[in-house]
């Protein structure tokens, strides 16, 4: 069998994922950048292939967190059985919410999920079972066929396995009939409309899907760190994961993994970049940027958004098939 | 003392009015983004962020250069106006031949930077600014007692509310205004210069909303995430009684601040949701907004 471009990249990545720990990486943080790698791409199906813009994805990345933690902890649900308690209520969070938000499209759209997201928050915020502001503390990791996950290097190996599953069936979805159809609305929603399609039941199809994805990967998460925080089901989350795409590249399959990175490191780094400038420049005030990550990500969103649409994937695509076309004209 | 279901009047009146000035931010605020959506087919996230920047401006006035509050009112929304000229200018104008979700995601990022950059300077801790004396304490109405500066943001409000309506509605600027947000070529084609209609439009509405910021900068914590929260609320009440009609936006603007009010009275636990609710159901029961139209 000839493997399309596609995969041999896919492969190859693949093998980096799997040499990572013992080329020295810190399992935990690439677990992390895994899970919001996840999250992004989930939120890159409505964004990038429906064009849809949702403010709520954070509420089900963290909210499903919370109901698969409560199963893992309180329940005493096997791993496996978490997940898919994580994944279910990702999707029914994506149906509910999505029935009201189709209601409206365009720029309404948009408004109602950042409204219907706050409602949530502040359920999670009363709810018994979320733990307020501490969050939901110290959630087992479990065992899956007999493999202890409580070591990093075997969860690591385990949330990879998870990524690569979540990661195909995007890409199964977004190269299917049905991915044709979500291309279409976004191109032109009268026109798909006029041609018979069912617009609002493809969106509110897309909506579940990316909701659920995005449920697996505020799930796996919790399973990474242990805990379920309301930080996660806030619309700021969703603000990062947004980001995150718009970096990478919307409507790419790899953009979103790109993005992630980028912004997980960048997180991270921050207090470090802001301590080099301010030692390189002698301005004091760079030395609190650390504090004030929102500066840094607000000022990528603006620049993204003026100059930087396409995101790193988008335009090294489009250097790609530059220096391909003059070469197939001769 | 007179009681109502139980709760004694006087309580019962005074989150009414603290409804009322919740209500009155609410309907200046969705004036503003309305008339910045008509012309400019933005939905301006950062509406919040120039809300918190008008109480900030007025607070820094006072706090380095001795401008009391009256100058303030006056000043603080011609400043904020300014720098929305300079977005406009700067930042807007060059997306709007794009879908309107950069528009969306590019005042996303403008707000992360503002609330940002205030953060860094200020920290999260409220900053005190206290009411001008001509408007301090309370009157003694017999049936309650009426903080002065409470009633006067009310009426301030319903005044500037009424302003709006009345520049939107009877001008010969606001009907060039309305005939942009109909159709801009058109408007462009009878000789208006629609990209200026525009630039006054965006600092026409960011202006409002550093108004209501100097409205709120003595009842409430002047501080820099103070517009975040409420932004979202906007919103909501944009989605419930839609942009289409002025009037529609105050009286949505009010009656959404009055119910708070009440529900925080009645049932305190859902006083933050309860505006997030009742878009739920006039999703379900009126898609298309209390006085709006579908497009």
């Amino acid at each position: 069998m000839k493997l399309s471009a596609d995969f041999r990249v896919y492969l190859a990545l693949l093998a980096v994922l799997l040499a990572l720990p013992a080329l020295g990486a810190y399992p935990v943080f690439v677990m992390k950048v895994l899970c919001f790698a996840l999250f992004a791409c989930a939120f890159n199906l409505l964004i990038g292939f429906t064009g849809l813009l949702s403010f709520w994805h954070a509420a089900f990345f963290g909210g499903a967190a919370y109901f698969a933690g409560h199963a893992l902890k309180v329940w005493g649900l096997p791993t496996l059985g978490g997940l898919a308690v994580g994944l279910v209520a990702g999707g029914l969070l994506g149906l509910a919410m999505g029935y009201l938000a189709i209601r409206r499209s365009g720029i309404y759209f948009s408004m109602i999920t950042l409204a219907l997201a706050q409602m949530l928050y502040f359920f999670f915020l009363q709810a018994p079972f979320t733990g307020g502001e501490d969050g939901l503390q110290s959630v087992p990791r479990g065992s899956v066929a007999g493999i202890d996950l409580t070591s990093d290097l075997a969860l690591y190996y385990f949330v990879v396995a998870i990524f690569v599953l979540g990661f195909l069936a995007i890409h199964r979805v977004v190269h299917s009939p049905f991915g044709q159809v979500l291309k279409a609305i976004r191109e032109n929603e009268p026109r798909a409309t006029s041609l018979g399609y069912s617009t609002a039941r493809f969106k509110l199809l897309a909506f579940v899907l990316s909701a659920a994805l995005a449920g697996l990967a505020g799930t796996t998460k919790t399973l990474v760190l242990g805990f379920a925080t309301l930080t996660d089901a806030h619309w700021s989350t969703s603000g990062l994961v947004i980001l995150m795409v718009l970096v990478g590249g919307m409507g790419t399959m790899l953009g979103p993994i790109v993005g992630a990175v980028v912004i997980v490191a960048l997180e991270n780094k921050v207090g470090d970049i802001g301590a080099w400038l301010s030692r390189v420049t002698g301005i004091e005030w760079f030395q609190g940027l650390g504090e004030s990550v929102t500066i840094v990500t607000g000022l990528i969103f603006v620049v993204c958004v003026l100059a930087f649409r396409r995101g790193i994937v988008g335009e090294a695509l489009a250097l790609w098939q530059r220096r391909r076309l003059p070469a197939r004209a001769n | 003392m007179t009681e109502l279901f139980s709760i004694p009047l006087p309580a019962l009146l005074s989150q009414l009015l603290l409804g009322l000035v919740n209500g009155s931010f609410y309907a200046i605020l969705s004036l503003g983004l309305a008339v910045i959506f008509g012309l400019l087919n933005v939905i301006n996230f950062a509406h919040g962020a120039m809300y918190m920047m008008g109480a900030m401006v007025t607070w820094m006035g006072m706090q380095y250069f001795g401008i009391n509050y009256w100058a303030s009112l006056v000043l603080a929304p011609l400043v904020v106006g300014a720098f929305g000229i300079a977005v406009e200018r700067v930042l807007l104008r060059p997306l709007y031949k794009l879908d309107h979700l950069y528009g969306l995601l590019l005042t996303f990022g403008l707000t992360l930077l503002l609330e940002g950059v205030f953060r860094s300077f200020y920290g999260v801790s409220g900053l005190q600014y206290s009411a001008p004396e001509q408007l301090t304490g309370a009157t003694n109405l017999g049936f309650m007692i009426l903080p002065n500066y409470r009633a006067w943001v009310v009426v301030a409000s319903l005044v500037v509310c009424f302003a709006v309506w009345y520049l939107i509605e009877r001008t010969k600027l606001g009907a060039y205004l309305r005939a942009g947000t109909e159709n801009a070529p058109l408007t462009a084609a009878f000789g208006v210069n629609v990209p200026v209609l525009r630039t006054f439009a965006y600092a026409f509405g960011v202006g409002l909303a550093g108004l209501a910021g100097v409205l709120a900068a003595p009842i409430y914590q002047v501080q820099p995430l103070m517009g975040s929260n409420l932004i979202i609320v906007v919103f909501a009440v944009v989605v419930i009684g839609g942009m289409g009609s002025i009037m529609g936006s105050i009286v949505t603007g009010l009656a959404l601040g009055v119910i708070e009010g009440f529900t925080k009275v009645f049932y305190p636990e859902a006083s933050s949701t309860v505006v997030f609710v009742i878009m739920a159901i006039v999703l379900l029961l009126r898609p298309a907004g209390l006085f709006g139209k579908e497009k």
